[in-house]
């Protein structure tokens, strides 16, 4: 088993006539179970064309329609992000996955709003995506790097992620899911919400949690961790250098009104059971020495 | 992107927020013209830079003549401001606002962020104005009251008279006050903004309800639907390197230490740095590169670096992923020759060709150190340039 996606899970993909949508979609596809799990894509003015080989609709709800497909992932210019998921939700799709970097905080609080009551999860936006390894990746990490196995992945960040996977590596450990939550301050799942998926999986035997400056979301989880979490978590937080008051990179990124320091984080997630490290290259030893 | 006091008060003037009358100046003599032309007994100078504590670093003064206005004008005009905000460098002041005195009976604080938690905007608001609102949320948390606001109704009237009693403000105010919370939610939304401060928020003697001051911050993600809010940027209120960088799409950030950092992705960046410290040196940028380094964005990064006198050395982390290490080796290559690189250069790769590019860098000639993993990463860079502070490790 694993969380979120599997080899069963078909795919759209919200903007596939795009560079980097094209670009993704065919790494993507010739992933793993990539062949039959990326089914549609999706652009209004190229409806009845197709991408590769896989068949372009002008709708979301007409792809899913088509195809039976239960998932999409958003490639869309950051202007049209928050449509895009917007459609996707109202589809009924079971999970979103929105990749794009730069959607106005504005347009993600209407989404966010639109989204209550609603079936659909969202990942990210601003995010690397999910992979399940050996079985199907959707987003723009690199799936080489992974393999196979029983450790989880939740992280904030991209490259730091890949870090991690590359270190697990290095200890033969391979990973259930890698899930990417991205960086931006509203979004949709939160390290909590990907925690207590990989609790409830029982092919998941650890956890490793990656976070940054800025926000709670990191303490939130580590308290949920500390009274529910029935498997080891080890983890990380960026930023212990970073200066107050300036955005590192990501919009979520940032040291305000002195809360969200990497401090801070490490300090509660410590009290609270979870193995830490504060320093980003012993990720992998970490998670090797509480299995 | 920050704007100036004078700025975001000219925007929320648009939406109805109510605040004293004044002028941006650039000379003496539009600030006396200023004065003369807003009328009344008093003034306020105010300089006008991108940092709060303005007034405890007199960068604030109240004239009660012509003369004043002109002393003080000239006074800070071309100051040095320094507040706790700026760092010891200060900034100096270019602009001035003029305002019409203001006949204070109570100073309140209302402010507005995105809310991580509820996911929505909220309203912030304390009966304890002028001071700092960190200060206060630390000492006496339960003067601050907050309302998360339903983007679909935006700020009630029952929310907005419920916190306008709750920070103290008379009954027989609490309708303008309303009136005010509202339609600075309204510019908050409609202009995209990240954060408003009004602090203080003041009661006139009169009863009105002003914004004193305007502190406003916007989503940079949002800027390309607001040409009239960009127009209002002022770059003589950021940092040279940083606005040099945002032209080749890279994002930098300076900081204190003595080894340049180059890296691809945020977070990985932020790791980097903090490893460098664990080691026992300090980082002197955030230099994320974002996913495609090409040769130009590598060479435009390193020229950025190199300007900064105080970089003894360079650590590139860059893991490759999708992108090929041996087009990542090339371009630091060719960014090295190009910058005639005097300073050593650590560079770690990870990914696809790994070994490849690890022969490109060998076979170039260049002093290159070749480190496998971040801490080996670290560990060569400040062997390179020497500790600077005690090492954790």
């Amino acid at each position: 088993m694993s969380i979120i996606i599997d080899k069963h899970t078909k795919v759209i993909t919200q903007g596939i006539t795009g560079k980097t949508g094209g670009f993704h979609t065919r790494m993507c596809r010739d992933y793993a179970n990539g062949r039959d799990c990326f089914v549609a894509g999706v652009n209004p003015k190229k409806a009845g064309e197709n991408f590769e080989g896989i068949p372009i609709f002008g709708t979301v709800a007409e792809a899913k329609a088509r195809t039976g497909a239960n998932v999409s992932v958003v490639y869309v210019p950051p202007p049209f992000a928050a449509a895009a998921i917007d459609e996707a939700v109202d589809a009924e799709l079971d999970v979103v996955i929105c990749i794009t970097e730069g959607v106005p905080v504005r347009d993600m609080i209407r989404t966010r709003e639109k989204m209550c009551g609603k079936k659909t999860i969202l990942i990210g936006p601003n995010c690397p995506g999910v992979i399940t390894p050996d079985e199907i990746k959707i987003g723009i990490m690199p799936g080489h790097i992974h393999k196979k196995g029983r450790i989880g992945v939740v992280s904030r960040s991209g490259t730091l992620t890949y870090e991690a996977v590359g270190q697990l590596m290095e200890y033969g450990l391979g990973q259930s899911t890698c899930v990417g939550i991205g960086g931006d301050p509203v979004n949709g799942l939160k390290h909590i919400d990907v925690m207590k998926m990989f609790n409830d999986d029982p092919d998941t035997d650890a956890v490793i949690m990656v976070g940054e400056i800025g926000g709670d979301a990191e303490e939130t989880c580590a308290r949920w961790v500390k009274d529910n979490m029935k498997k080891p978590v080890v983890g990380f937080i960026a930023g212990v250098t970073a200066p107050p008051g300036k955005r590192m990179g990501h919009a979520g990124a940032i040291i305000s009104g002195g809360k969200g320091t990497a401090h801070e984080k490490l300090a509660v997630m410590e009290q609270c059971g979870i193995k830490v490290t504060r320093n980003p290259a012993d990720m992998g030893r970490l998670l090797k020495s509480v299995l | 992107m920050n704007v100036h006091e004078y700025q975001g008060k000219q925007l929320l003037r648009q939406y109805g927020v109510a605040t004293p009358r004044g002028v941006p100046c650039f000379t003496v003599a539009e600030a006396e013209e200023a004065a003369r032309t807003l009328g009344g007994k008093v003034w306020v100078v105010k300089a006008q830079i991108h940092a709060g504590g303005r007034g405890k670093g007199g960068g604030v003064k109240v004239a009660k003549s012509i003369a004043d206005v002109r002393e003080y004008a000239s006074a800070i005009l071309g100051m040095q401001l320094i507040t706790h905000q700026t760092g010891p460098e200060g900034r100096i002041v270019k602009r001035l606002l003029i305002e019409e005195g203001a006949d204070i009976r109570k100073e309140l604080y209302v402010g507005m962020v995105v809310d991580r938690v509820s996911q929505r905007v909220t309203l912030m608001a304390s009966s304890e104005g002028g001071m700092e609102i960190e200060h206060v949320a630390e000492t006496t948390p339960e003067k601050i009251h907050k309302v998360a606001i339903d983007p679909t109704t935006g700020l009630t009237d029952a929310q907005a008279d419920d916190v306008a009693r709750k920070i103290g403000v008379p009954e027989a105010s609490v309708a303008e006050a309303r009136t005010f919370m509202q339609a600075l939610y309204r510019a908050f939304d409609e202009c995209d903004a990240s954060l408003a401060e009004i602090n203080p928020l003041v009661l006139t003697g009169d009863g009105r309800v002003l914004a004193l001051d305007a502190k406003l911050n916007f989503d940079s993600n949002a800027l390309y639907r607001h040409p009239e809010i960009l127009a209002m940027r002022d770059l003589d209120e950021e940092d040279p390197a940083e606005i040099e960088a945002s032209k080749f799409d890279l994002s930098y950030i300076s900081l204190d230490g003595n080894i340049g950092c180059l890296v691809n992705g945020a977070g990985l960046a932020m790791a980097t740095m903090d490893t460098i410290k664990l080691y026992g040196a300090e980082p002197a940028n955030f230099l994320d590169v974002g996913g495609g380094a090409t040769t130009e964005k590598v060479t435009e990064a390193f020229k950025i670096m190199l300007r900064n006198p105080k970089v003894k050395g360079i650590l590139v982390n860059i893991f490759g992923g999708i992108m090929r290490c041996d087009t990542i080796a090339e371009g630091v290559i060719a960014a090295a020759r190009e910058v005639n690189l005097d300073v050593p250069l650590v560079v770690r790769m990870k990914g696809t060709n790994e070994d490849i590019g690890k022969k490109i860098l060998k076979d170039s000639g260049l002093p290159i150190i070749s480190a496998n993993g971040m801490a080996d990463a670290a560990q060569k860079i400040v062997a390179a340039v020497g500790k600077t502070t005690e090492p954790a490790l």
